[in-house]
């Protein structure tokens, strides 16, 4: 077994527990960042099919603007909420 | 979250269904393949670049990247068609709440952003011989934009204002206009002279980035939250 292949199975079995606890894990917010931790390393395995055009992609806008809008979207849905609990008074 | 054991189960199984047989499509593809990766390489030295991925984004398949650059177009309407109707032109305001930060990322934005500016010029200038491209140099330009807005160190423009949109827009109008101008004779829409090739896929990458950027900024944006200047304040 070469460094290379070991390398690559770790970049899969990294990819598959990255994209089930993106969606398993009960934190909105961590879900995020294990989203965007998940297309930097998905960024990893395009670079080690040497197709660095989609890993340049993949990681400028798969990770980064995805990331970026999905937190913004999560500011606003706390900002909502809060807001709407203002409205509404106490239960 | 808690579904009926035997409505968890079907979307288990389906799941797995749906799973293996995107995995045996995939094992069943040919190992080694040639595709049009030989016609790309072929044709090359007529399309006015040196990176075939660049030449397939801007030449070859031109018509795609066209479209694309639309459907960010179309995306930046949708967010900002999601304000409150008084709101309407106004100034975003999302990006400045999402953060309350306090003086060290305006500290740590100015250090980066004169890098960030160089990094976004050199992918679009790499684009042409290396990996990078329009879409990459935006992409970088707009996060360092987006740094700024987080930063407190720039406001966003009024989505109003005729400049703001003239720059989203210039991108895909300077790609289809190029499409257009040589359409002349037998050559079809999008199909460039091959002696003119390498100056006009720089000049559309180069209006593409900037148009990119500032569509990917405006979109970390968010919609319009503040009413526009009253009219007859002068724009």
């Amino acid at each position: 077994v070469t460094l290379g292949f070991a390398f690559d199975l770790t970049v899969c079995a990294m990819l598959l527990f990255l994209a089930w606890r993106s969606i398993s894990v009960q934190s909105l917010f961590a879900g995020v960042v294990l989203y965007v931790v998940f297309g930097v390393v998905l960024a990893l395995a395009w670079l080690r099919l040497g197709a660095v055009d989609v890993a340049l992609a993949e990681a400028a806008i798969g990770a980064g603007m995805t990331g970026v809008l999905l937190l913004g979207a999560l500011g606003e849905i706390a900002r909502a909420s809060a807001e709407r609990r203002r409205r509404e008074g106490p239960p | 979250m808690n579904a009926p054991p035997a409505q968890r189960l079907m979307a288990a199984a389906l799941s797995l269904l749906f799973g293996g047989g995107v995995a045996w499509v995939v094992l069943q593809l040919p190992a080694e393949s040639t595709g049009l990766a030989t016609l790309a390489y072929e044709a090359l030295p007529r399309s006015g670049v040196s990176n075939p991925v660049t030449a397939v984004l801007l030449n070859y398949r031109s018509y795609d990247t066209l479209l694309e650059t639309g459907v960010l177009l179309l995306a930046l309407c949708g967010v900002w068609s999601l304000c409150r109707d008084e709101d309407w032109g106004g100034m975003p305001g999302a990006a400045a709440r999402l953060l309350d930060g306090g003086p060290q990322l305006p500290a740590f934005v100015r250090v980066i952003a004169p890098a960030g500016v160089l990094v976004g010029g050199y992918l679009l200038w790499a684009g042409s011989h290396a990996p990078g491209g329009a879409f990459q140099a935006g992409t970088v330009l707009a996060a360092t934009a987006a740094l700024l807005l987080l930063g407190r160190l720039a406001l966003p423009p009024s989505t109003g204002s005729i400049g703001a949109r003239a720059v989203v827009v210039a991108g895909f109008v300077a790609f289809f206009g190029a499409g257009l101008l040589f359409m002349a004779g037998p050559r079809a829409f999008l199909e460039y002279p091959p002696a003119l090739a390498k100056p006009l896929i720089v000049t559309i990458e180069t209006v593409l980035t900037i148009s990119i950027a500032a569509t990917l900024a405006l979109l970390i944006a968010g919609p319009p939250s503040a009413p526009p200047p009253p009219a007859g304040h002068g724009r």
